[in-house]
């Protein structure tokens, strides 16, 4: 076989390979979607589960994913804020900081499972604070820390040295030069970076299944005092979020139609997903043309 | 004398106020130390959550051996898994976790690498264009999916062709396989694309075809790079809990093929850990699994890390 044989026939098979990967990816989508929407209605997406079968909707479900999305980001994006500007700012290089980027990328690579069950037992067995959206927002945080933190720090050390040295020059501190300079200008991948955790934060489900719990309990939504214990707001409440939802209705659900409902749900988390995937790119290049005056 | 005096106390506060000038922090110094202790607060935070973690799973994985007095030996090799009867073997899971994560990396690899190739060397833009979004879809899409898309149709589809209950090894795979392609992918990319143009081009200049160099000279030179991405690959195989669990079939029992149900780490740590009581032999017992877990996840790490340095090493002679 000669040479060009053989490339010719790579180049088929390649060809045949990445026309599978992109096939595969279009038989998932086409099949969430085709199998699911036909049973998303407002009334699915609104309604409440039935506590013993998980039939019905997943109101608040879809609720408790937001409400832990805002809460996790809350906590997480100042702490990596700070951890990204110490890294890209103040770091020197030394075995210090080799240390605190090696504990960094063990903290990223730990399996979510992990995660979970450390968060389940710091707050669930040690501080008896039981299945709550305040648990499940910090085994998030836990989870997306290393992530958000390593983005920021990218974002920031992308920033060129001249911008600081301006900063520097007009005699402000480092302090200001990191957020009234380089902040700004490292601004789009940021939020790009901060939407595109938040996809992953809505779609896991690892983490939360003993920190967030396994239950929804009815909300009564028109009370917004996060005190009361009704309250959807309350911190303190078990909040099955819609990805645990998908998870419990297969495993355990004794719904009849549980294949037609996590269908339904699939096709819900998808969109959602793919919504802040599409956000985090608009958002960024939005943010980028705004920043850099470039068109 | 009284005049004098004045004038020198007058001079003294003088060049006492020069003084304060020179030797007392500025604004600009105290916004500094107040923007020090807030990005150390913050990278402290990381830190000790890091510690904690490693210390809780660690004291209390190891409880089963210094409380329980299970031999280690006996854990590790074991295959009875009967928590409440005392029988705590671990072999089957600790099989099963690497029999799915070997599975799907070696099927991964060839759909991985032909991905990255085509992506950098045979059409680089339909790559950036139209393959990036495809790799990055499959990264957004959440694990509870997969495992859901794996119950709907991969189980159904292998109890059709093999017969059995359709859970088991197999399954698991071709879900892992899905989930670890575009983590293998992307990073095979980078490090295709940081391969020197002029290797490339030399090779081409000696009248090489497209394959013979892609084979022979930008796969050879990316080679650390290449393993690195598919020990991450294997890292989230190995870690990757639900979607497992929904499609594997949750027997703790010794592998015997790869079509009955068996179970991972995993999947018995998520279906069990809710069922027993803190500080008993069943749940200790779990905790161990989990400290298996960490254990391999820190080795993944390492492994990463020594490719790297060697790959360095073979950079710079």
């Amino acid at each position: 076989m000669n040479a060009k044989r053989t490339d010719f026939i790579a180049t088929v098979v390649i060809d045949l390979i990445v026309a599978s990967v992109v096939g595969i990816l279009f038989f998932l989508l086409a099949y969430i979607l085709t199998a699911g929407l036909p049973h998303v209605s407002w009334s699915f997406l609104t309604g409440a589960t039935d506590a013993f079968s998980g039939a019905g909707g997943i109101g608040v479900q879809l609720f408790n994913s937001f409400y832990l999305l805002v809460l996790t980001m809350l906590i997480s994006v100042p702490i990596s804020l700070g951890a990204g500007i110490y890294l890209a700012e103040y770091a020197k290089d030394n075995w210090r900081t080799s240390l605190i980027r090696s504990a960094i990328e063990v903290l990223s690579s730990l399996p979510s499972v992990v995660v979970g069950l450390f968060g389940f037992l710091l707050f669930v067995v040690k501080f008896k604070i039981g299945f709550s959206v305040i648990s499940g927002s910090i085994a998030l945080t836990f989870f997306n820390l290393p992530l958000l933190t390593r983005n920021i720090e990218e974002s920031l050390s992308a920033v060129s040295r001249s911008q600081r040295e301006a900063g520097l020059s007009l005699g402000l501190s480092k302090w200001k030069t990191e957020l009234g300079i380089i902040l700004p200008v490292a601004l789009p991948g940021i939020v790009t970076g901060i939407v595109l955790s938040a996809g992953r934060v809505f779609g896991e489900a690892a983490a939360l299944i003993y920190t967030a719990g396994q239950s929804a309990p009815v909300t009564n939504f028109a009370d917004w005092n996060p005190m009361d214990p009704a309250s959807p707001l309350n911190p303190f409440r078990p909040a099955e979020t819609l990805a645990v939802h998908i998870w419990k209705v297969n495993t355990e659900g004794l719904a009849s139609n549980a294949a037609a409902l996590s269908a339904a749900a699939s096709a819900v988390l998808i969109i959602a997903v793919l919504l802040f995937n599409l956000g985090a790119r608009l958002l960024g290049n939005y943010l980028y043309r705004r920043v850099t005056a470039s068109k | 004398m009284e005049q004098t005096n004045s004038q020198l106390k007058n001079q003294d506060t003088k060049s006492h106020e020069w003084d304060t000038r020179l030797h007392h922090a500025t604004k600009a110094t105290h916004e500094d130390w107040i923007g020090r202790g807030i990005s150390y607060f913050c990278i402290g935070i990381i830190i000790l959550v890091v510690a904690s973690m490693l210390w809780f799973i660690t004291s209390k994985g190891i409880a089963t051996f210094t409380q329980n007095h299970v031999s280690l030996w006996k854990f590790l090799s074991g295959t009875n898994w009967a928590p409440d009867q005392g029988q705590i073997g671990a072999l089957p899971m600790i099989l099963g976790s690497f029999a799915v994560t070997f599975a799907a990396a070696i099927v991964a690899t060839p759909f991985a690498l032909g991905t990255a190739i085509f992506m950098t060397e045979i059409s680089p833009n339909r790559g950036r264009k139209f393959l990036q979004p495809v790799i990055e879809l499959l990264v957004g899409i959440p694990s509870v999916v997969y495992g859901f898309i794996g119950l709907a149709v991969i189980v159904p589809f292998m109890r059709h062709v093999v017969g059995g209950s359709g859970f088991g090894i197999i399954s698991a795979t071709f879900v892992l396989f899905v989930m670890v392609l575009p983590t293998i992918t992307s990073m095979t990319v980078d490090s295709l694309r940081a391969v020197p143009r002029f290797y490339k081009e030399a090779s081409l200049a000696l009248g090489a075809t497209r394959w013979q160099t892609v084979s022979r000279v930008i796969l050879r030179s990316a080679t650390s790079g290449i393993l690195t991405a598919i020990i991450f690959g294997m890292a989230r195989a190995f870690g990757e809990a639900l979607a497992v669990q929904m499609v594997i079939g949750n027997a703790a029992i010794m592998p015997k093929n790869l079509i009955s149900p068996a179970s991972t780490l995993t999947s018995q740590l998520t279906t069990g850990i809710g069922d027993t009581i803190d500080g008993t032999l069943p749940n200790n017992a779990l905790w161990s699994l989990a400290l298996i877990l960490l254990l391999m996840s820190l080795f993944f790490n390492a492994l990463v890390r020594f490719i790297a340095k060697r790959g360095q090493l073979k950079h710079e002679r």
